[in-house]
């Protein structure tokens, strides 16, 4: 167990490596005379080549790194081009909003994907028809039609929750709800209609194994067999999709929450990519990766809680 | 991002490709969508040509004009004629999704197939290439790509083709390594075909379905995305796209929320068609294998004159050439001898004119046992034998009310001591299901949880369905383990399933099986996967298990040999029907049906580990008290 927590562990920081080096040669070679485009068009060549000596640009691009990486270790991804402020300081004020909105998306993915995929695997008949149905849109229509679509009916419309803005939970919890509802549910439901549909293949795969019949030959009732044993055994694929999404909705969220102005990841990733401040994006590609890292290490411990098999290996 | 399952390993010969396409059409939901793909790309095509007004100019005299007839479907926040941006947005949108899906196409087909094919250390790339892209959002990918090369829609959709390459790597990869050790692929390699003919020919025939589904899904994702990235203000703006119009409208929500209706149909309704033929090419794929599936099946369960020509055929397998002929009705009923008469007469199961069908989707059923009845007594071993497909697991199954999906019992009656059981609910079956009657099945490890330890399958039924206490449960089944011939019952005790062999897992089941006491075995083929030295080991253990506690047993098996260790009685089943019943001694001296002298001649045939008539004068009696 312990050799296996380690060995993943280990593969996910080796990513992460893998990842910041490529990330960071592409972005600061890909991106020119960065000093220049700093400055502008008018700004004298003195002035230009201060301001890279400033940045550090002017240095080797591995020695450039090796300062970025070392001081990234410690938590401090450098400054923003443009208006100076910590890299770090700027995610970590964000990284609340977007994960407390992807975190919710993935409970309530999780939750309805189970009941759904349980429902429409017994159920059968009209049941499991309107399920595959709306599965069908929820995996076809993009997440932010939704969200759309969302705005305009409950907030707009409605005037159930709001529209655009963020409360943060410390401030109201019902502020909070309002504000960060509508956004959950327009990133659940992709997820949802993804992970129904494969619980349901599992638990129908699951209801047909001879365990299930010796189960119930021994006189458990099918209740009791469908959501200890069945499920349990539909958990490894279902989780592994759970992973998948995660991922996904971190980049959902990035359109989502421009469309309801939350102060998250996505709108500092857009403002970002359009200015062309390299070491916000930079300071981005990281945390997501290590996030992703982190999610996938969480999904592996799981899997092996579930499954003795992953567990002994 | 591209967690999509499509349905692989279904190796399709070529020649079935175009069978495809025609029951494709057959599906309504399936023309439409391809009749409105169509229309799409027809607009991308000429949309350009037959736009009423040039997209881009801005007219600041007509902003935000309703629908009229000059301008169809009004005009947006510059001015500008909705309808011809429609129309040019349709070619440009449509043109990066495919450049995006062709991308994606080539860099993942070509890997797919190489790694498939050749295997080794290619694999490993492969696998590390598609973590790493895995572990980062494509948005954020493409936003940092945009942040360093610009607003460009095409640059964009290719790097996304390159980051959904592994959709289609994963797909051909699976199938590629699992047709590559199919033995056609051998032949053809062994008849000198080289590689490259090798993979075009019978390699990526088999994958085209596949791919054709996930390319559908695929360009679901580019579309989305590129719209994604559009909308967020990040693409070009002299470039009209869907995503560019849903931005410009969003950003009048509150003045002209009819402008998002537009782009929204364009996209949403582009990606439900796409996503109702990738379905409705699945359910084609599917049906093809499950009808194949099926009609093996209904060979051996067909009633009538169809069943006694199939069946004779596979008997004259058996090495028996008798002339077989099924009757509808009464079975060959054998007088009671004083062996089989020591037994009480209370007959505790009684099983009348019971039939079994299973619901077809058509609405038919389709009947897999005829009308069979059966008594069983206190103490009686019963055995039930006949060949596969013959319907003793299904009137097994019946008895238990365990019968798979679809199955009901369709006639008759099953009576447990004077309980009415036939089509019991879970309430029907309490304390007699696990309780007064248990099972035994046939393939020990595919019948035990393998999630779970040999210790908490054993107490588990203990607990729930006995009330014991955790303690006493564990003791319990310590003490069956043991019973049942386990040298070391703690370990086997705290053991998963997969860590214990054939032999033993049977036991366990054999444990389980007796944990309640019950009046009632039903053992389906108890000893058929077993190896033959263990088959007699547990034979023994259920025959000591069944003299000790006085159990009844209906014991399923297609060997005579099992019968005549085993049965006082046995009954002979053949295409859902009984055709002969008596006394296992009667049945062996004086067989009547033919069947069952082709089945008895069979054994003889294939040389079985004990004689058939010594056992069956001498082990019964043993068991007798």
């Amino acid at each position: 167990m312990l050799t296996f927590i380690l060995r993943r562990v280990l593969s996910g920081l080796v990513l992460i490596v893998v990842i910041t080096i490529i990330s960071y040669t592409l972005l600061y070679l890909g991106s020119g005379n960065i000093a220049r485009q700093i400055l502008g068009q008018n700004a004298s060549e003195e002035l230009v080549a201060q301001k890279a000596a400033e940045l550090g640009l002017d240095r080797p691009l591995i020695v450039q790194f090796w300062t970025w990486a070392t001081s990234a270790l410690t938590g401090d991804f450098g400054r923003s081009w443009f208006n100076g402020q910590l890299v770090s300081v700027q995610l970590g004020s964000r990284l609340a909003v977007t994960l407390s909105l992807v975190i919710g998306a993935i409970i309530l993915t999780a939750i309805f994907s189970v009941i759904l995929g349980i429902l429409a695997a017994r159920r059968g008949g009209a049941v499991d028809g309107t399920v595959q149905f709306f599965s069908i849109l929820g995996f076809a229509i993009p997440g932010f039609l939704i969200a759309l679509f969302l705005v305009l009916v409950f907030a707009i419309n409605l005037h159930w929750f709001k529209a655009t803005g963020y409360i943060p939970f410390t401030t109201s919890v019902t502020g909070w709800l309002s504000s960060v509802t509508l956004p959950i549910i327009a990133l659940a439901i992709g997820g949802i209609a993804t992970i129904s549909q494969q619980v349901r293949g599992s638990v129908l795969d699951g209801l047909s194994r001879d365990y299930v019949r010796t189960l119930r030959s021994r006189g458990l009732s099918s209740n009791r067999v469908v959501y200890k044993h069945v499920l349990r055994n539909a958990g490894g694929p279902a989780l592994a999709l759970l992973a998948v999404q995660f991922i996904g909705m971190i980049g959902g969220a990035v359109i989502v929450e421009q469309i309801f102005a939350l102060p998250g990841i996505g709108s500092l990733t857009v403002t970002a990519t359009a200015a062309g401040d390299i070491p916000i994006v930079m300071g981005i590609v990281v945390v997501t990766a290590i996030i992703a890292v982190v999610v996938n290490l969480l999904i592996d411990l799981a899997q092996a809680a579930l499954n003795p098999k992953v567990r002994l290996s | 991002m591209t967690a999509v399952e499509v349905p692989t390993a279904i190796p399709t010969p070529a020649s079935r490709t175009d069978h495809l396409l025609r029951r494709l059409l057959r599906n309504p939901l399936a023309v439409i969508s391809l009749l409105f793909l169509a229309l799409v790309v027809l607009i991308a095509i000429i949309g350009p040509f037959i736009a009423p007004y040039n997209p881009n100019p801005a007219n600041l005299q007509s902003i935000l004009e309703p629908p009229s007839p000059e301008h169809l479907l009004g005009t947006d926040t510059a001015g500008r004629d909705v309808f011809s941006r429609l129309l040019v947005a349709t070619q440009i949108t449509v043109a990066a999704a495919a450049l995006a899906v062709v991308t994606a196409m080539i860099f993942g087909v070509v890997t797919g197939l190489i790694a498939g094919y050749y295997q080794g250390w290619f694999d490993n790339v492969a696998s590390w290439v598609t973590s790493l892209v895995m572990a980062l959002p494509a948005i954020v990918i493409l936003l940092a790509a945009r942040a360093v090369l610009g607003p460009s829609v095409w640059i964009s959709m290719f790097i996304f083709g390159v980051v959904l390459a592994p959709a289609y790597f994963r797909l051909v990869y699976t199938m590629v390594s699992s047709v590559r050790t199919e033995l056609y692929v051998d032949a053809a390699r062994v008849s000198g075909l080289s590689d490259l003919r090798i993979i075009g020919r019978h390699v990526l025939s088999v994958v085209r379905a596949p791919i054709i589904i996930q390319t559908a899904i695929v360009a679901i994702i580019a579309i989305a995305i590129q719209s994604g990235l559009e909308f967020l203000g990040l693409g070009d703006p002299a470039i009209p796209t869907w995503g560019g119009m849903l931005q410009d409208a969003f950003t009048k929500i509150y003045v002209a929320p009819i402008l998002m209706l537009w782009p929204s149909l364009a996209i949403a309704l582009t990606s439900i068609a796409l996503m109702l033929l990738a379905n409705a090419m699945r359910d084609v794929l599917e049906r093809t294998v499950v009808v194949r599936r099926k009609r093996r099946r209904a060979v051996t369960t067909r009633t009538g004159s169809v069943a006694a020509v199939t069946t004779a055929a596979s008997v004259t397998d058996l090495g028996d050439e008798v002339d077989i002929v099924t009757l509808e009705g009464e079975p060959i009923r054998h007088d009671d001898d004083e062996q089989a008469s020591a037994r009480s007469a209370d007959v505790i199961l009684r099983v009348k004119d019971l039939r079994v069908g299973y619901g077809q989707s058509d609405g038919s059923t389709t009947e897999v046992v005829h009308g069979v009845s059966l008594d069983i007594r206190k103490g009686e071993v019963h055995g039930l034998i006949g060949e596969s497909g013959s319907g003793k697991s299904q009137t097994a199954f019946a008895v238990l009310g365990l019968l798979p999906k679809g199955g009901s019992v369709t006639g008759g009656s099953i009576e447990y001591e004077g309980i009415r059981l036939e089509n019991g609910s879970d309430a029907d079956y309490r304390g007699i299901r696990g309780r007064r009657i248990a099972y035994i099945p046939q393939e020990p490890m595919s019948n035990l949880d393998q999630s779970f330890t040999i210790g908490s399958q054993l107490t588990e039924p203990l607990r729930v369905g006995l009330g014991m206490s955790k303690a006493e449960a564990r003791d319990k089944a310590l003490s069956l383990l043991e019973r049942v011939g386990i040298p070391n019952p703690v370990r086997t005790f705290k053991a998963y399933p997969f860590e214990v062999s054939g032999g033993m897992a049977q036991r366990v089941l054999i444990a389980g099986a007796v944990s309640t006491d019950p009046d009632l075995i039903i053992a389906d083929e108890p000893t058929t996967a077993l190896d033959v030295t263990v088959q007699a080991e547990v034979l023994d253990l259920l025959r000591d298990l069944q003299a000790e506690r006085h159990m009844a047993m209906l014991l399923v098996t297609h060997n005579f040999g099992v019968v005549a260790d085993l049965c006082d009685r046995v009954t002979v089943m053949q295409s859902g029907l009984f055709v002969e019943t008596g006394p296992v001694r009667a049945i062996f001296q004086r067989p009547e049906h033919p069947y069952t002298k082709s089945l008895l001649a069979a054994i003889l045939d294939e040389g079985p580990a004990r004689p058939p008539l010594a056992p069956a004068g001498t082990a019964p009696q043993g068991a007798n008290s």
